[in-house]
């Protein structure tokens, strides 16, 4: 496993690709005697998909949290697009923050917003230039990504569970970001709609190049949309590696979550 | 005991933070100056129906309870005048405010809670918008402004209940009863009364906010923010107005 992760990392340097996410030495714990993350090491590659696996509670979604300065670190190294995301003010972290889009395990869709006004919310913000009839093509564009141009209008209640996943998804997109962080993304819905999700992450990372970091448990989302896997464990990176690769492990732990 | 002091005193520093995060961002561009708006709409158009009758009522039962006191005396003359004075000076300011403390603060604390349960205060921030400007400062400016014009408003119609509570027993001339209110009335019984509910509607949005916005995770909490954010802007409309009241008597009455 240490020797498949040198070899990673050496082709990464003899190749000289800069990675937009590098995490190194991770350590986040919350109160006493709840060591979360112990070290955590990571890597994503421009236009590469991540996913990362464990269970419940292993620290996953603190992680990509750690990664847009939800959560703090206590201890360790972010770097995103080569900028050290501990050493910057509010000011520049914001401005990082444009570059990345964050899906949230329940969409955190605005209650009290339509879609449409959903999507325009970070629009008319980041992007003041833009006219009110570009604004609308931009969220009607956004909108047919995920096939839901019809739910335009409608509020988050009157939506499915699938359905907020796209909106939330749509809304993710419409600031167009480099990096899109997926915290659970088929978590609660359906098979056939899980996938469909999973297919439309795989759509966007093609169509936008983004570089992705997706947290689940469901090992379809996994092997659909992961160039790479990495397994947490009692807050370190246990295991690394492609799916086919890591479907062949040995290790016990690595295989539980293959059965 | 150690432990209940040390989380008064933590408690005590992050609602101190909290209160000078919004003087600093109160300050600071960009204005959301139509979220203000549709909050001031909020509060205070929603709120107008539940202020006018309740107003109307305090106007009409204290006319009716005081009455036979006044009578017995002789100074039933007196009775516009007192109604408007206990109205202005302090019945009107502190019932509509503990009012709003029960509609506005809880709906504040139960609306930020639960977006602070379900991730939406966090999408504000990885959006890099900043939630405390949108939703904290929107608010408290709205409430500030709102409940001051609520407590006008509740002023003038319980004067009005107090006009409908007289002629129940007598026949008295509405430009008569209100020739005696405004005699009664000075710019002193107005003014220290106007200024505290300005401090009233601060203290219910920033409270309201701050349970809110420091709900812990978990549905539950959503319930805890809006029974805290009453209990809590209750009591606070209870010290002010003592406060208030000490400081017009130092400073103002003779």
């Amino acid at each position: 496993m240490l020797q498949e992760k040198i070899y990673i990392q050496e082709k990464i340097v003899a190749e000289n690709i800069i990675p937009v996410i590098s995490i190194k030495g991770l350590y986040k714990s919350f109160g006493k005697d709840n060591d979360v993350l112990k070290g955590v090491d990571l890597y994503v590659n421009e236009g590469e998909n991540l996913v990362v696996l464990g269970k419940s509670g292993s620290g996953k979604s603190v992680t990509i949290k750690c990664l847009v300065g939800l959560v703090v670190a206590d201890e360790g190294e972010i770097k995103v697009f080569g900028t050290n995301i501990s050493n910057v003010n509010n000011t520049e972290l914001n401005a990082i923050r444009i570059r990345i889009g964050f899906l949230f395990q329940n969409s955190a869709l605005y209650d009290s917003m339509s879609v449409r006004q959903n999507l325009e919310f970070p629009l008319k913000r980041h992007a003041k230039k833009l006219s009110a009839a570009a604004i609308d093509a931009t969220v009607r564009a956004a909108l047919e990504n995920v096939g839901l141009v019809e739910a335009i209008d409608k509020m988050p209640a009157e939506l499915s569970g699938g359905m907020r996943k796209r909106v939330g998804l749509a809304r993710t997109l419409i600031l167009q970001p480099e990096i899109i962080l997926y915290d659970e993304p088929t978590t609660g819905l359906d098979t056939i709609t899980s996938r469909e999700i999973s297919e439309l992450i795989l759509a966007i990372q093609k169509k936008y190049k983004t570089a992705s970091v997706i947290i689940t448990h469901d090992m379809a989302c996994a092997k659909l949309t992961g160039d790479r896997i990495m397994i947490l464990k009692d807050g370190v990176i246990h295991a690394e590696g492609s799916y086919a690769e890591l479907e062949k492990n040995d290790d016990e732990w690595v295989r539980s979550f293959f059965i | 005991m150690e432990t209940y002091l040390k989380n008064l005193f933590n408690n005590a520093g992050d609602v101190t933070v909290f209160t000078g995060r919004f003087f600093k961002e109160v300050l600071k561009p960009p204005f959301e100056i139509k979220e203000c708006f549709r909050q001031c709409y909020l509060i205070g158009y929603k709120s107008l129906p539940l202020v006018a009758i309740t107003g109307f009522i305090m106007g009409l039962v204290l006319t009716l309870q005081s009455r036979p006191t006044l009578a017995a005396f002789g100074a039933e003359s007196w009775l516009p005048g007192m109604v408007a004075l206990s109205l202005i000076r302090e019945i009107a300011p502190v019932i509509t405010a503990l009012i709003c403390a029960g509609k506005i603060a809880s709906g504040i604390g139960a609306e930020l809670g639960s977006m602070k349960v379900t991730e939406q205060i966090d999408a504000m921030e990885v959006s890099a918008i900043n939630p405390y400007k949108y939703l904290v400062v929107t608010r408290i400016m709205a409430c500030t402004l709102m409940v001051p014009l609520l407590v006008v408003l509740a002023d003038g119609i319980g004067i009005l209940g107090g006009y409908a509570g007289i002629n129940i027993h007598s026949d008295v001339n509405l430009f008569r009863y209100f020739s005696q209110v405004l005699a009664s009335i000075d710019f002193l019984d107005i003014f220290p009364a106007t200024i505290k509910t300005f401090f009233f509607g601060f203290f219910i949005g920033l409270i309201g906010c701050y349970k809110g916005f420091t709900a812990a995770n978990g549905t539950e909490s959503v319930g805890k923010a809006a029974n805290s954010a009453v209990v809590a802007a209750s009591l606070a409309i209870f010290i002010i107005d003592m406060l208030a009241v000490q400081i017009t008597d130092l400073f103002f009455i003779k």
